[in-house]
C-alpha cells in the first residue's frame, strides 16, 4: 500500500539517528494520568533539525508523549512523568525554568488557535510579555510571518482580526506565533488535520522549509504525512494487556514505511489495523 | 472570476425556489406563545401609561428633573430617585465585577475540580436567600459593621473628597450598594464562571505553550476572549440591581434628596413605590407612584440599548 519512498521529502537527511546530534534524549519515560499509566518505558532520540513523525493508532499515546516535550501535561490536575527527557543538557522533567523551555521549545495544536486578536497582535503576543522593544518587534513580526510563509497573503492587513483568515492562513499564524521567540524546537499536533488538503499540503511544505533551522516533532494519526515530510518515525501502539501506550520502532523513515523491523509496525503500515 | 462562474450557474438553475410552507398547527402555537412575551412587555407598559396619566400630563418632563416630592402639595419630581437607583446600581457593580470575575476565573480553572463543585454550590445559593432576608441581615449586620470598619474610617481619612465626606450613617446609600453588590455576585459570578469555561481550551494552551504565565494568559487570552459573555453578565447583575426593593429600601435611609455624599442616606425608585403605594390616595400621588415605575422601566432600557451599543463597538474593535 505505500510506496517506496525514496525520492520524497528529504531522502539525503533519512539516515541513522546517530548522524545528527539529538536534541531530545528520552530515557525510559513512564507517564500517568493519576493512577492510569499512560506511556510504558519510552527510550529514544530526537535528532536535532530534523523532522520526526510520531504515528501510531488512537489512543496510543502519541498526543500525551509530545505534550511531555514542552510540559504542557501541567495543566492537567495528578499528570505526571518518570524517567527522564534531556533537552540541550537539562532534565524538562525536574526544570523549574518552565517559561523558559516553552520558549524554546514551541507548539502548534490541532485546531487552529489564533487569539481574539489582530494579526499583528497575535505574532506580537509572547514577544511582548518578553517586554521585548516595539521597534524590534514589529521587524520580528515581519520575519516570523515571512517565515511561516504567510506574510505576502496578510502584509496588507497586519491590523485585521486573525479570525478573518481561513483555516490555513490561521494555522500559519499560529506557527509564525511559535516562531516569533526563536524557538529550537516545532511541536506539532496533528497540525492538519482541520484543514484542506491544499492547506495541507502548503503546512507541510512550510515544515520541510522549518527543519532546516528548527527541530519538528509532528504527531500524526496520517502515515501519508508522516511519510511525505518526517525524516524519522516513531511508531507507537497500546499494550492491549495493560492499555498503556509502547514505543514499537523507530527509525529513519524510508526505513520504517519499507523495512518495519517489527511485524506490528508492518500491520500498522500496511492499514491491518488502526 | 469566481462570481461570473456563479453567474453562468444562476442563469441555468434560476434562485433556488422558497420552501413551500404546509399549514401547520405547531408552528401557529409556538409563534403565539413566542410573541405572548413582547406583547406582555407591550401591555404593562400601555397600562402603566394609563394609570400615571394624571401626574403625566400635570407635569410632563418636569417629572424627570424635578427635586421634590411633597404629597400634600401634590408637586412631583423624582430626579432623588433616578438618581438613587442608577447611582446604588453603580456602585454594586464597581465592588461586585472584580470579585465575581476573580471568583469566576478560579472556579474555572482545569486544576480547581475539588473546590469547584462546593463553592459553585455556595455561590449558586446565595441567590436562593429571598431578599427580605438580605434586607433583615444588612440592616442588623452588614450596616453596623459597613459603618465601624468602611464608612468611619473612609470618612475620616477621604473625608475631603466631596461624595466620601461624613457623616457616616448605618442607613446610606452606601449600604444599599454594599447589599446590592453581594445580591448580585452569584449572577455575575455563575455566568462569567460559564463563559470562561466555554473559552476553546486550545486558546489557554496555546498562550501557555508561549510561555505566558497564569496570570498572562488569564488576563491578556482567556479574559477578552470571554469578554462578551462578562459583559453579559453584568447586564443580568445591572437588571437585578436596578429593580431591587426591598432590601433596598430597608437599608437606603429612605430620604428624598440627591446626598452630597455616598454615606449619606437616600431613596431608590422600586423603594419609594414600595413604601408609598399603600398610603397614596387621591388622582395625582398613586398616578406619580405608577409614573416611578415607568421612569424605572425606561432607566433598565435604557442601560440594556447602551451596553447592547457598548457591546457591538467592543466587537469592532480588537486589541490586546
Amino acid at each position: 500500500m505505500i510506496q517506496p519512498m525514496a525520492h520524497i521529502g528529504r531522502p539525503e537527511l533519512r539516515t541513522m539517528p546517530g548522524a545528527a546530534p539529538a536534541k531530545f534524549q528520552v530515557d525510559s519515560l513512564s507517564f500517568f494520568y493519576g493512577k492510569t499509566q499512560a506511556l510504558k518505558d519510552i527510550t529514544f532520540q530526537i535528532p536535532e533539525k530534523r523532522i520526526t513523525a510520531i504515528i501510531g493508532p488512537s489512543g496510543c499515546g502519541k498526543t500525551t508523549l509530545l505534550r511531555v516535550f514542552n510540559r504542557m501535561y501541567d495543566l492537567v490536575p495528578d499528570a505526571r512523568a518518570k524517567g527522564s527527557v534531556v533537552l540541550d543538557g537539562e532534565d524538562i522533567l525536574t526544570t523549574t525554568k518552565l517559561l523558559l523551555l516553552r520558549q524554546k521549545v514551541g507548539m502548534v495544536f490541532q485546531r487552529p488557535s489564533p487569539f481574539p486578536m489582530s494579526i499583528r497582535d497575535n505574532v506580537a503576543f509572547a514577544p511582548r510579555l518578553l517586554g521585548w522593544k516595539s521597534t524590534k518587534i514589529s521587524e520580528i513580526v515581519q520575519q516570523s510571518l515571512e517565515r511561516a510563509a504567510l506574510w505576502d497573503e496578510v502584509s496588507d492587513r497586519l491590523d485585521a482580526p486573525a479570525t478573518s483568515l481561513s483555516g490555513g492562513q490561521q494555522q500559519r499564524l499560529v506557527i509564525a506565533r511559535c516562531l516569533a521567540v526563536s524557538p529550537d524546537v516545532i511541536l506539532m499536533d496533528e497540525p492538519c488535520s482541520a484543514l484542506d488538503p491544499v492547506a495541507t499540503l502548503k503546512i507541510e511544505d512550510l515544515m520541510v522549509q522549518l527543519a532546516h533551522d528548527y527541530t519538528i516533532v509532528i504527531v500524526t494519526h496520517n502515515m501519508q504525512q508522516a511519510a511525505r515530510v518526517s525524516d524519522f518515525t516513531a511508531f507507537m501502539l497500546m499494550n492491549t494487556d495493560h492499555r498503556y501506550g509502547e514505543l514499537i520502532e523507530f527509525a529513519p523513515t524510508a526505513d520504517l514505511f519499507n523495512q518495519p523491523q517489527d511485524s506490528r509496525t508492518e500491520a500498522y503500515i500496511t492499514g491491518r489495523f488502526g | 472570476m469566481r462570481r461570473s462562474v456563479a453567474a453562468s450557474v444562476d442563469k441555468v438553475a434560476g434562485p433556488p425556489a422558497a420552501f413551500p410552507k404546509p399549514p401547520d398547527r405547531y408552528r401557529t402555537f409556538t409563534a403565539l406563545v413566542s410573541w405572548a412575551a413582547p406583547a406582555s412587555l407591550i401591555l404593562i407598559v400601555a397600562v402603566l401609561i394609563l394609570q400615571a396619566r394624571p401626574a403625566i400630563t400635570r407635569f410632563g418632563l418636569n417629572f424627570l428633573i424635578g427635586t421634590e416630592w411633597n404629597p400634600v402639595t401634590l408637586n412631583f419630581g423624582a430626579l432623588p430617585a433616578i438618581f438613587g437607583t442608577v447611582v446604588t446600581s453603580a456602585i454594586a457593580i464597581a465592588i461586585a465585577l472584580p470579585v465575581g470575575i476573580a471568583v469566576a476565573v478560579v472556579l474555572a480553572e482545569p486544576g480547581a475540580r475539588g473546590i469547584r463543585a462546593a463553592m459553585g454550590i455556595g455561590i449558586e445559593l446565595l441567590a436562593a436567600i429571598p431578599s427580605v432576608v438580605y434586607g433583615i441581615w444588612a440592616l442588623y449586620v452588614l450596616a453596623p459593621w459597613a459603618l465601624l470598619h468602611l464608612e468611619i474610617p473612609i470618612t475620616e481619612h477621604l473625608g475631603f473628597i466631596g461624595f466620601l465626606s461624613g457623616p457616616p450613617g448605618q442607613s446610606s446609600l452606601f449600604t444599599a450598594s454594599l447589599v446590592l453588590a453581594i445580591m448580585i455576585l452569584p449572577t455575575l459570578t455563575a455566568v462569567s464562571r460559564d463563559v470562561i469555561r466555554a473559552v476553546p481550551r486550545g486558546l489557554r494552551e496555546s498562550t501557555v505553550a508561549l510561555g505566558a504565565t497564569w496570570w498572562e494568559t488569564v488576563w491578556h487570552v482567556i479574559l477578552p476572549a470571554a469578554r462578551a459573555g462578562i459583559f453579559g453578565a453584568t447586564i443580568l447583575a445591572v437588571g437585578r440591581a436596578l429593580a431591587e426593593t426591598i432590601a433596598v429600601t430597608m437599608v437606603i435611609g429612605n430620604r428624598f434628596e440627591i446626598p452630597h455624599s455616598i454615606f449619606s442616606p437616600a431613596y431608590t425608585l422600586a423603594s419609594v413605590i414600595a413604601n408609598e403605594f399603600n398610603e397614596a390616595t387621591g388622582d395625582i400621588y398613586p398616578a406619580a407612584l405608577v409614573e416611578l415605575g415607568l421612569v424605572l422601566i425606561l432607566v433598565t432600557l435604557t442601560v440594556n440599548v447602551v451596553a447592547l451599543l457598548l457591546v457591538r463597538s467592543a466587537q469592532a474593535r480588537v486589541t490586546i
